[in-house]
């Protein structure tokens, strides 16, 4: 009931009641993480991590690689089993994957058997919907992120930005709250990557959503979020979290001196933190 | 059809070359009948209707086990990836009997089930469901971590992540498994039938040669290479479109 109520407040654009605002969307409290690699020592990948996202923002993790932003981006996705502290969404404890919070892989993870449409319509089905409108839903998601025409290619037909957009498609077109998205542009190239990333907000303006952005590229960081978790190496910790919200409908943003610092002070974070990250891969 | 006409002129090459061995006394007709008496043999068969009913009980009998081996191997393969209690249990038997010669089992078969249809579908289920069973599991093996993922936070539960995304991304090696099982029942169908049977292509082979029909018994012998090769050829058919999104 609450579900369908606070998506027509959403479609029509108005705000939701102000206590939904208030209250964190997301609670992460005291949470560790430890891997355990098949052969060889366990390694703590977080420690005592806490983060509180709210409703509708937009926020980066950014961190040196093996700083365990993705592992918490598993956590809070249900992926892992959380071993110490706790995780909540919307003041229920994570405890499995579902479709409130869906997610965008590095690699894409396209069901590579299924063509364009049949990735997109795979969790319609699986939510039930009856076949008209999980069909409208597909095509309606495909042409946003302009794949009209495709529908009928296989991934292994498609470039990498065509892979992700499909990826996107799919994940959006079952209305998740939360958007999980793990070095999304990462195996991107440069230029496809910036295309993305303005198609991205573009996206993100018609349907808003809560999005947890994982990302080792500071610019992207501040381009894209609102707040910028900036992440030690491992273990992971939570070191600070910037400010870095902006005019995003500005094209000239990114040259502004205001941005340009902004990138600047979240380098100098992060670059203490690659530089212990890179000691330790050669220890 | 042209491409295929080259492709397989060696055959023909062959054919000719068996029948100008023979016909010139290069080769004995006692070894080797020629390859027209075979066709004459052949249609002789056919026209009795012997060729067809045996073939037909050695393809019912290929066909169930065939079946049942790729049913019961794909199962096996499939929860021993997903859940390591079962590869704990059947692991080692796999590996065990993997490298036996399945011929071996005929008698026993026979000893279990008799002369009939039972013991030559137990015997290719036995025998055919190991290659399946190791294709199905290091192709479910493989299947990436994040499709699964994906497919969870998309709704569906984890028994239905096995049909939707593990079983799928076994085809590949899955699909080769069967190849391989395919071959090796028409070995055993035949050598069953060679040994024990009252009827079958096998059967027929072994009863003709018995009885020095030697244009016939070729003319079987031939007909159970033709099968198996036809067999094999559509079966890739197949495949290659089930496989059709890898590119």
């Amino acid at each position: 009931m609450t579900g369908s109520v606070a998506k027509l407040v959403s479609a029509n654009g108005w705000e939701r009641p102000s206590s939904m605002i208030d209250a964190p969307q997301i609670v992460v409290e005291g949470v560790g993480h430890t891997y355990r690699p098949p052969s060889g020592r366990p390694v703590l990948a977080l420690d005592n991590v806490s983060l509180e996202v709210r409703n509708r923002e937009f926020i980066a993790l950014l961190g040196p690689s093996g700083c365990g932003k993705s592992t918490l981006l598993y956590l809070i996705g249900g992926f892992l089993p959380i071993e110490s502290g706790r995780i909540a969404v919307e003041e229920k404890p994570v405890v499995k994957p579902g479709p409130d919070r869906g997610i965008v892989f590095q690699h894409f993870a396209l069901f590579p058997w299924k063509t364009v449409r049949a990735n997109v319509l795979y969790g319609l089905e699986r939510a039930g919907l009856p076949r008209k409108e999980r069909e409208e839903r597909a095509d309606e998601y495909i042409s946003m992120v302009g794949l009209k025409g495709f529908e009928d290619s296989y991934p292994s037909q498609l470039s990498g930005g065509m892979k992700q957009r499909t990826a996107i498609a799919r994940t959006l077109a079952i209305d998740p709250k939360i958007l999980l998205m793990d070095e999304p542009f990462g195996a991107l190239d440069a230029q496809t990557r910036s295309l993305m990333q303005v198609e991205l907000i573009r996206i993100w303006e018609r349907t808003p959503k809560t999005v947890i952005f994982v990302t080792h590229d500071v610019q992207e960081a501040v381009l894209l979020a609102d707040r910028v978790a900036v992440m030690s190496a491992r273990p992971g910790q939570i070191k600070t979290i910037v400010d870095t919200r902006f005019d995003r409908s500005d094209t000239r943003m990114v040259k502004s001196k205001a941005f340009i610092e902004k990138v600047d002070e979240l380098w100098d974070l992060v670059r203490i933190e690659a530089i212990k990250a890179q000691e330790q891969k050669t220890t | 059809m042209k491409q295929a006409l080259i492709r397989y002129s060696p055959l023909i090459i062959l054919a000719a070359a068996w029948e100008i061995a023979v016909r010139t006394g290069f080769v004995s007709a006692l070894a080797l009948p020629p390859l027209s008496d075979v066709v004459l043999a052949w249609i002789d068969l056919a026209h009795s209707g012997e060729l067809a009913s045996n073939a037909l009980a050695s393809l019912w009998r290929g066909g169930v086990g065939l079946f049942l081996a790729i049913v019961v191997g794909t199962a096996f393969g499939v929860l021993m990836a997903w859940w390591r209690p079962v590869n704990a249990l059947l692991g080692p038997l796999v590996e065990a009997f993997y490298p036996m010669p399945k011929s071996a089992l005929i008698p026993i078969t026979v000893l279990w089930l008799g002369f009939g249809d039972g013991s030559k579908i137990l015997l290719i289920l036995l025998g055919c469901m190991l290659p399946v069973t190791m294709g199905a599991f290091n192709g479910a093996r493989g299947s990436e971590q994040v499709l699964v993922w994906s497919a969870r936070c998309m709704g569906a539960s984890r028994i239905r992540t096995l049909w939707d995304v593990v079983v799928p991304s076994a085809l590949p090696e899955l699909l080769n498994g069967i190849r391989t099982a395919l071959a090796l029942s028409f070995i055993l169908l035949v050598s069953a039938e060679l040994i024990v049977a009252r009827e079958g292509l096998g059967y027929l082979i072994g009863f003709l040669g018995a009885n020095a029909s030697y244009d016939a018994m070729f003319a079987v012998v031939l007909t159970v290479a033709f099968l198996g090769f036809a067999a094999d050829r559509i079966y890739q058919f197949i495949a290659d479109r089930v496989l059709a999104w890898r590119e």
